[in-house]
């Protein structure tokens, strides 16, 4: 079975809310849409005020090319604009709007019949795409239609469909492909299509089994769609992990995926994107997997945009008492969050409840040299080596050694026996060295 | 719930530790210090205490009232580094200079850099070598290999089988008898199959990778191969080299300490290769019959320098 071939680990996986049905959360009274979905510049406000909107209307108009637009999840009335504090721990602008009803826009198709055909164009579906407001669903919120519009010279030959969900805890991915298997494959055709690619792979870590024989049944009636069972081991995730992985291509250092001919959308996006297309809806609710050892009721919930995910919460059970660290995302990856008061974002994948003793760190201890951070490194770095130049200010050596080819997986902090805080020192190094790269510019 | 942590990702730890790993390696040791104490017996065992204990205390007397900062004897460097000196020392040397060599290893090769993670040389090595230039009888007059024997300083004598060769003493004992370590020499580098067994534990509990071990065993085996194939009289068949002396023992759990060696694989080979070649040509062109424990502190004081400028493969480095 194929996985990545440079390092890596395997942590505990914790899939607890693994099969549990997805269940629509219920919509609050309020909420507060957030106009920026991390990357890129934030939207532009497109309501007012006192303006009544509907569900899937568009409130917040990209700006900028790395930027998507941002649609309403709730129908009622905008009670104002401010900033609110997100899941990545900053205030940004968000649209708070009080709910009235559940209105949705003409246009939407709710019905639940699967369309498979798709006639339009290639420009027309990444219209379509942009206009829907998709961004990528696996944690970067890349947009989606940036992807699927390759720079002048560049050609796409292969779609690699990120399936893999490397995150121990999160199961919202493998949820979504036991019950919209076939609206995500119809999905990876239209990609396909936009691409001008006859040829997909949907990657699946082996610890999904039966998501792994549903879609594989169901690609039968498709044309040029493989279902490749992947190796546990994270983070195969990661965007050139995981073409590694499939197409034995390594991408090189800098570059972006389709240098080597590659093209990798996240399997939420392919379903979103299919929405999109097909059904005329654009992004406004995506799954949520509420999980913890001790949760009350870990499961995966279909979420409005601008939900408080303590709204979410309170409909799984509350939070478990002796939970001492609440993770927005996965145990790797995630941001601890200082409250539930955050919304909703296109980004969220989960929200993790830590006990206690598994909240603190354990006490830093010498580097011992024992090179297990340098053997896990999915990027041939030395993480040893870089923490150390960061704690002194090292910043053209820390360049010279690559660090900006970190993806910040943590990896290296997560096997070190002396609990050394690598990856903590690693990014501070890292922006400040990309800083310093940009200034050059 | 009142208070939050918030801390950067990761949120999760492997569990893996200092302690846990000190205890994979002394774990990987017992068969080796078994047969040590099989073969030579009441001495095996005095020497090998006595290491062990003088190397905690050191390091808990240094810590304590020299540093005056945290005491660290429970992560189980101390008594590893204690056992290690231990098991590289004939089992009739008497007790006091043992103590030396523990206070030398720890003391001089480990704390006075600042303790563990520090230290350029193998302290355990720093302490054998100080024993051997200062006490070159004692550290030479090997004990005969005596099933259970309860002699100690008083033990019988016996040529180890490298100065049989060195000094052209007679007849090389048995392949059969160099495996499972029924010959002369230190009372834990006898057997090379104890040694196999513990180098087997600590690639599965993957506490150590292959690379070191292997480059330095494969180095002598072809360099002396090659040797013996141009001139046997110089040098003895690559079978006997490979398992007589400290090679084994050396290969596997010295050279492979963390913190003197390399920090990536391909370092890590060069670090082997020139281990392997330092040792043939001391063994066969020096003074001494026996030359891993010099070849590997001269290879660790390269350590630095390997890994400044051998990097590990990047990814995407080379597109297939």
């Amino acid at each position: 079975m194929k996985t990545f071939r440079m390092g890596g680990i395997h942590p505990k996986e914790n899939k607890f809310s693994a099969g549990k049905k997805i269940r629509t959360a219920e919509i609050p009274k309020q909420v507060a849409i957030p106009l920026s979905h991390y990357v890129g510049s934030p939207s532009e406000s497109v309501v007012k005020k006192g303006d009544m909107v509907k569900v899937g209307q568009m409130i917040g108009k990209a700006n900028g090319f790395i930027s998507a637009n941002v649609h309403s999840s709730v129908s009622g009335k905008v009670n104002k604009i401010d900033v609110q504090l997100d899941a990545s721990g900053y205030k940004r602008p968000a649209v708070f709007i009080d709910v009235e009803g559940d209105e949705w826009i003409e246009t939407i198709d709710r019905s639940t019949d699967i369309k498979r055909e798709c006639n339009l164009s290639k420009e027309e579906i990444i219209k379509k795409i942009q206009d829907a407001g998709i961004v990528g669903l696996g944690g970067a919120t890349f947009p989606a239609h940036v992807k699927l519009s390759p720079p002048p010279g560049k050609k796409a030959e292969i779609l690699i469909i990120n399936a893999v969900e490397c995150e121990s805890y999160l199961t919202c991915d493998h949820q979504l492909m036991l019950e919209k298997g076939e609206e995500i494959l119809v999905g990876v055709t239209i990609i396909m299509k936009a691409l001008g690619v006859s040829k997909a792979v949907v990657g699946i870590e082996n610890n999904k089994k039966d998501a792994i024989e549903h879609l594989t049944e169901l690609a039968k009636s498709f044309t040029g769609i493989e279902v490749m069972p992947l190796k546990v081991r994270y983070p195969q995730g990661g965007e050139k992990q995981l073409i590694d992985a499939v197409i034995r291509r390594q991408v090189p250092s800098g570059r972006i995926p389709i240098e080597v001919g590659a093209v990798v959308q996240n399997v939420g996006t392919t379903y979103a994107i299919y929405e999109a297309v097909q059904k005329n809806k654009p992004m406004f609710e995506r799954i949520l997997t509420v999980t913890g050892k001790d949760a009350p009721n870990p499961g995966n919930y279909l979420v409005r945009l601008g939900v408080y995910l303590q709204n979410v919460v309170d409909q799984a059970g509350g939070v478990p008492a002796g939970t001492g660290k609440i993770v927005g995302g996965g145990p790797m990856m995630g941001r601890s969050l200082m409250n539930l008061s955050v919304p909703m974002a296109k980004g969220s994948a989960g929200v993790l409840f830590m006990k206690d003793e598994e909240s603190v760190r354990k006490p830093i201890k010498n580097c011992i040299r024992c090179a297990k951070c340098v053997s896990v490194c999915p990027m041939g770095l030395e993480p040893y080596l870089l923490m150390t130049q960061s704690e002194r200010n090292m910043w053209p050596e820390m360049e010279g050694n690559r660090v900006m080819d970190c993806i910040e997986c943590g990896s290296c902090s997560y096997t070190c026996p002396s609990n050394r805080p690598l990856l903590d020192y690693i990014r501070f190094g890292k922006t400040t060295v990309g800083g310093i790269i940009r200034s050059r510019k | 719930m009142e208070k939050l942590i918030i801390s950067p990702a990761p949120h999760i730890h492997g569990g893996d530790s200092v302690s846990k790993n000190m205890r994979n390696v002394i774990i990987a040791l017992l068969p080796a210090l078994l047969v040590g104490l099989y073969y030579f017996g009441l001495g095996a065992l005095v020497v090998t205490l006595t290491a062990v204990l003088a190397s905690v205390l050191f390091e808990y007397l240094i810590q304590k009232y020299i540093l005056k900062g945290e005491v660290t004897i429970t992560d189980g460097s101390a008594a590893l580094t204690g056992l290690l000196l231990g098991l590289n020392l004939p089992s009739n040397i008497p007790a006091w200079m043992v103590v030396i060599g523990a206070l030398i290893a720890i003391g001089l090769g480990k704390m006075s850099f600042g303790g563990l993670g520090n230290n350029p040389f193998n302290p355990a090595l720093v302490g054998r070598v100080f024993l051997l230039i200062s006490f070159p009888v004692e550290m030479t007059t090997w004990p005969k290999p005596t099933p259970l024997t309860l002699h100690y300083i008083d033990a019988e004598t016996a040529a180890t089988p490298l100065s049989v060769m060195k000094m052209h003493l007679g007849e090389l004992p048995s392949t059969l008898n160099l495996f499972i370590g029924s010959i002369g020499g230190s009372l834990g580098e006898v057997s090379a199959v104890a040694i196999l067994i513990g180098l087997i534990y600590l690639l599965v509990t993957k506490t150590i990778t292959w690379h070191i071990p292997v480059s330095i065993l494969a180095t002598v085996f072809i360099f002396t191969g090659i040797l013996n194939g141009v001139n046997p009289d110089l040098c003895a068949s690559p079978v006997v080299h490979l398992f007589t002396g400290g090679l084994m023992l050396g290969a596997v759990f010295m050279a492979t300490d963390y913190v003197t060696s390399p920090m990536n694989p391909r370092g890590m080979l060069i670090y082997g290769a020139g281990i392997g070649v330092i040792t043939v040509v001391i063994r066969l062109f020096g003074a001494y019959p026996e030359g891993v424990s010099f070849a590997i502190l001269i290879m660790n004081a390269f350590t630095p320098l390997i890994n400044r400028y051998i990097k590990p493969k990047r990814f995407g480095e080379k597109v297939k």
